[in-house]
């Protein structure tokens, strides 16, 4: 009996692994759409270099735009505001090997995070390595440490296919931790572990997360995670306390707060990869919205076409009325400026 | 009973340790994190192994770039992964060595012999590699394996296994575990050390457990050691150093002592009281110290990270550091060069950097 038991146990979590991969529409109903150009030509690579899928996205304080993308190799590229090429940051990297997401901090420091290698890089604006968190498993150990799933109690400096990084304005550090582990992870600027919020477990439990996919902190040290299996964005307080949960702006592929006094939330509902029928029609689109979950407007849809999005990956709103996206499945990051919302503002909450 | 009072006596030993542990004097420091100065296309990776020559010169054996597995017929082969630089003394970078080497997969150690040859020691090639000062390859030990078994290597594969780290070469003999063959093939290795006449000593390593000695022409000369925790006996050997007698010290680390031979492998006595010894090093000159790290686990910077001066009979004389990411911290040390007694350069495997650290006691 008991094994039986487990057997379905199993086979029900195997369904939920599945569904953390299903795409849901959104439940909110009348959201304005705001009209967007996105800029042609906007990055501009020397003719030697291609972008292969563009995983990661950020600007520093100049507006230079930083690339972190899955190419023949996984190479961390940078761009100044016009998008004219500039250089190769970390070029070989013992640290890059499969791209994820890159992000800039306040002071211009700028943050990779690394799923095939389990590592959290910061590099200083010059671009020189100046902190590691994680460990990458060493080679002659085996490629044991970066299999999928849960298999071992998450530990505190080691990640298990991490996706993103993010900073409250103490410079505490913030790591959603990822494909393997279910958990966000807080560490003091020194690299030091704080405490954690999830486990290596999935759950649907308020705290509990099914793929942690991405990670912004706003002013007040607030983090806002897009737990992407289950369909939502959850808040934390800067003690990682849940606060509350945004669910009705489809699956949280990724988000991005904006600076400044008056800061929003953008988050993607991004189309599923493999364009599985029907997916276009509810899915590909970014909402904006107030912190506090009202939703402002939307922006976007699925498509191959330039203009619209094939699965974004990530958003940089530095300046909230331009948003530069990095998809995945078209290999390209697109500038979108973003203009007033053509209807009245409907609170669809 | 008799196994209670057994363990009632280890435990009251092992807390006798930690208390004297904890009345050892620090040693003030203050450390360069920031010492050395790459081109722009050249990034430290894991900082394995640090070592200096007789004009201060600094070498680095890293793992950086990319560890690559090559599919080829029915095998898959292995390139790359790690990279030897050197810097002058103020940490201005010079050339890199070995460039694309054969052996060049994952940086374990780099020391420099008084002649200042360059040596390194490659985890997974298996292999010692001899440079001269003009960065010429001048001698070798052991083979890299031809091949390579995907995913990855067992930790403790049997010796002169194919696809293991003694490659495809001659099958070593039965013998006691860890023991390894009565050769030069090595599994993971770790360090290298001379006598004064000139005689290699290999920490061998991770896959075995025993110290190989070679002469100076790089004949295989005996083997001690196997795995376990009695006398003469080591649970992963992770760094060899040799005083001006010929005496030979070994980080037994797992066993968190350090063993003395004699030059021949006699046993004559051990080093308790510093945690689990991971690289360790001494000085030159009339009054020899030794210097041991207590190296974290890269997975976990809550905990040890000091690193001991000890006279050489074992006596503490001070420590100093712990673990953690900031200057000054420690991420799993992997290297210690001490020519010089209070300027200290130190590789971190969790920290991707060498620091030089100046003692002030």
């Amino acid at each position: 009996m008991k094994r039986f038991l487990a057997y379905w146990v199993t086979v029900f979590a195997a369904m939920c692994a599945n569904a953390a991969h299903a795409q849901m529409k959104a439940t909110a109903q009348n959201v304005p759409e705001i009209p967007y150009e996105s800029v042609r030509n906007f990055l501009r690579l020397p003719a030697n270099l291609y972008l292969g899928e563009a995983i990661g996205v950020a600007t520093n304080s100049k507006g230079h735009v930083f690339v972190y993308t899955r190419s023949a190799n996984t190479r961390l590229f940078e761009f100044d505001q016009n998008g004219k090429y500039v250089r190769e940051v970390g070029e070989g990297l013992y640290g890059f090997e499969f791209a994820h997401s890159v992000r800039v901090d306040p002071e211009d420091n700028i943050w990779v995070v690394d799923e095939g290698a389990n590592l959290v890089i910061k590099f200083n604006p010059e671009g020189r390595v100046v902190m590691v968190l994680g460990h990458r498993p060493e080679v002659v150990a085996g490629a044991i440490a970066t299999a999928a799933g849960p298999t071992t109690p998450a530990e505190k400096y080691t990640f298990s296919r991490p996706t993103d990084v993010a900073w409250d304005p103490q410079g505490n550090i913030f790591v959603s931790d990822g494909y393997g582990n279910n958990r966000v992870v807080k560490y003091d600027k020194n690299g030091r572990f704080l405490k954690q919020v999830g486990s290596e477990k999935a759950g649907r439990e308020p705290g509990q997360f099914n793929l942690p996919h991405a990670i912004a902190a706003d002013g007040k040290g607030n983090v806002y995670v897009s737990d992407r299996g289950n369909n939502r964005t959850q808040v934390f307080d800067n003690d990682l306390i849940f606060k509350t949960s945004y669910e009705n702006v489809g699956t949280a592929w990724t988000v991005c707060i904006s600076p400044g006094p008056h800061q929003y939330l953008f988050t993607s509902n991004s189309n599923p990869n493999g364009n599985p029928p029907g997916s276009w029609d509810i899915t590909g689109e970014i909402y904006k919205m107030e912190l506090d979950g009202t939703i402002l407007g939307r922006f976007g849809h699925a498509s191959k076409q330039f203009g619209g999005f094939q699965v974004v990956h990530m958003m940089d709103c530095r300046n909230p009325n331009e948003i530069i996206v990095a998809e995945i499945e078209s290999w390209r990051v697109q500038k979108l400026m973003l203009k007033p919302p053509q209807t009245k503002i409907s609170y669809a909450k | 009973m008799k196994l209670y009072l057994l363990n009632l006596l280890a435990s009251m030993l092992l807390s006798g340790i930690t208390v004297a542990a904890q009345s050892t004097p620090e040693i003030r420091f203050d450390s360069e994190p920031g010492l050395l100065k790459f081109p722009d296309n050249i990034h430290l990776g894991e900082a394995a192994g640090v070592a200096t020559d007789s004009k201060g010169n600094i070498f680095v054996y890293t793992r950086t770039g990319h560890p690559t597995i090559s599919i080829g017929t029915s095998r898959a082969f292995a390139h790359g992964g790690s990279r030897l630089f050197e810097f002058d003394r103020n940490g201005k970078f010079s050339r890199e060595i070995g460039q694309g080497l054969y052996g060049f997969l994952v940086a374990q150690q780099v020391r420099v012999d008084p002649q200042d040859n360059i040596w390194i020691v490659d985890q997974m090639s298996n292999m010692v590699i001899k440079f001269d000062p003009s960065g010429q390859v001048q001698m070798l030990l052991g083979r890299k394996a031809e091949a390579e078994r995907i995913p990855g290597l067992p930790l403790n594969r049997p010796p002169g296994a194919p696809g293991g780290g003694g490659g495809e070469g001659p099958a070593a003999p039965r013998g006691l575990p860890g023991a390894g063959a009565q050769s030069d093939i090595f599994q993971r290795p770790t360090d290298v050390a001379w006598d004064a006449a000139g005689n290699i000593y290999v920490a061998d390593g991770y896959g075995n457990a025993r110290v190989a000695k070679f002469d100076k022409d790089g004949k295989f000369v005996k083997s001690w050691g196997s795995k376990g925790d009695a006398q003469s006996q080591f649970n992963t050997v992770h760094g060899i150093a040799i005083d001006a007698q010929g005496n030979v010290y070994v980080a037994d680390s797992g066993n968190k002592r350090i063993q003395i031979f004699d030059r021949d492998g006699n046993f004559k006595t051990y080093i308790l009281n510093v945690g689990s010894p991971s690289a360790i090093c001494i000085t030159r000159g009339e009054h020899q110290y030794l210097y041991s790290s207590n190296s974290n686990p890269p997975e976990d910077i809550d905990a040890d990270g000091e690193i001991y001066k000890l006279e050489l009979t074992g006596q503490v004389v001070g420590k100093f550091g712990r673990a953690g990411k900031a200057p000054t911290e420690f991420g799993t040390v992997n290297a210690i060069d001490c020519r010089n007694e209070n300027e200290l350069y130190v590789g971190e495997i969790g920290n991707w950097r060498v620091q030089k650290v100046t003692l002030h006691p």
